[in-house]
């Protein structure tokens, strides 16, 4: 037999906007839920490293589910007469779905880049539901630096542009192979998809306005940030921490945008006290 | 640094099957100098400084010199280590018809960085 990852994988099917989902999830572990949200245009394997460290497994439940129309679960039906766009709300409605469709209770929720975003969002409205949130990568103001439409044409692959856009979003540093991996999942992503992501991340993700409401002490919050993250950068990361009073920042020097998955090892150096903190 | 461009490239057959499909000039600004980089089927064929006003390229990519040398160590400062990390906090330009470029952006993006290698080996 070979020797088999702690990871399993399962479908099911569950209600988001009055549709029905089929969704691909996948956990190793038990104890305090840990639901993990992948990036824009990506999916749940991004995570995998941290369902495969016992350090983390012996005491976390770790989820990854992809989002509909990403990784392995399916876009709607009727898909191919749509243009996908991700809003905030549509976001907020999946996250809670999932959450209530596994039946957890009171779980960590950890997104990444659109998912850190995300997951401020919910410790705004939702407090009580979960136990902390941990944006990586995520902050609550952000500017586009590029224009999005170059992602989804017929005359440039998009899978091989979506990679290249974020190619410098690995730290130098990082090892070469994890950089490919990350940036493989990207060039795997549906036609359009990162575009609609970006819907959300760079236009209506928005709430500078609203995000010094969250109350840290009902929801913990956490944010780190790599240092050459050039969209959610150590100097946007600061701010929001400065704008969510008891809220912890952290800079991962020698990191860019996709931690957990461009360099696991020195990832795990941030994410451990963290991780420990929250469950003390 | 410009100067060991089509060295780097030409000598790394991966980058240059990546670049299969592109066959034009383009033009890298390193402070005030212009210079017209030719690439032919994924090979740089030339790369000279601009003569001309009126010698026209697809597509020009212009930063200042030590932003350029900074892009170019083994492991450059934050906002220098990569093209579009160099765009996003506003220290290069990019301009022209820029179909091509985005058609080819990892390509573009690794004939940019190829310098780098020269530094790693000591050249």
């Amino acid at each position: 037999m070979p020797e088999f990852e702690p990871i399993t994988g399962r479908y099911f099917t569950m209600t988001v906007a009055d549709e029905a989902m089929r969704i691909y999830m996948e956990e190793a572990g038990s104890g305090v839920p840990l639901v993990c949200l992948h990036t824009a245009g990506s999916d749940g394997r991004q995570f995998r490293h941290l369902m495969c460290d016992p350090a983390i497994t012996d005491h976390y439940r770790v989820i990854a589910f992809d989002m509909p129309w990403h990784g392995k679960s399916n876009p709607p039906v009727d898909y191919q007469n749509r243009e996908y766009q991700l809003t905030t709300s549509l976001y907020k409605e999946t996250v809670t779905a999932f959450c209530q469709a596994m039946e957890l209770d009171n779980p960590v929720v950890m997104g990444c880049s659109m998912g850190g975003r995300i997951v401020l969002h919910l410790a705004l409205e939702k407090p009580d539901e979960f136990r902390a949130v941990i944006a990586l990568e995520g902050a609550d103001r952000l500017e586009a630096y590029y224009d999005t439409e170059w992602l989804h044409r017929p005359d440039i692959h998009g899978g091989q542009i979506s990679a290249a856009f974020v190619s410098g979003q690995v730290a130098p540093q990082s090892p070469d192979a994890y950089r490919h991996e990350t940036l493989w999942h990207y060039m795997q992503g549906g036609p359009g998809i990162f575009k609609g992501d970006l819907y959300f991340y760079w236009i209506d993700g928005h709430f500078d306005d609203r995000s010094a409401q969250i109350d840290t002490s009902r929801c913990p919050v956490y944010l780190l940030s790599g240092e050459y993250d050039c969209s959610c950068t150590p100097e946007r990361t600061e701010a929001t921490a400065s704008r969510i009073k008891g809220s912890k920042a952290i800079i991962m020097e020698g990191m860019g945008h996709f931690p957990m998955s461009e360099n696991p090892a020195l990832f795990r150096d941030h994410i451990l006290p963290v991780l420990d903190e929250i469950r003390a | 640094m410009i100067e060991v461009l089509a060295e780097k490239v030409n000598a790394d057959p991966g980058l240059v099957r990546r670049g299969h499909y592109v066959s034009l000039d383009f033009l890298v600004g390193v402070g005030e100098t212009d210079y017209i980089v030719a690439v032919r089927e994924g090979r740089i064929v030339a790369t000279n400084e601009r003569r001309l006003p009126m010698d026209s390229v697809s597509f020009a990519i212009r930063a200042e010199r030590d932003v350029w040398n900074e892009h170019w160590k083994p492991i450059p400062r934050r906002d220098r280590h990569d093209l579009f990390s160099m765009v996003a906090a506003g220290l290069a330009t990019l301009d022209g018809d820029l179909l091509p470029f985005m058609q080819n952006l990892q390509y573009f993006k690794d004939v940019l960085a190829a310098p780098r290698t020269a530094i790693v080996e000591g050249k």
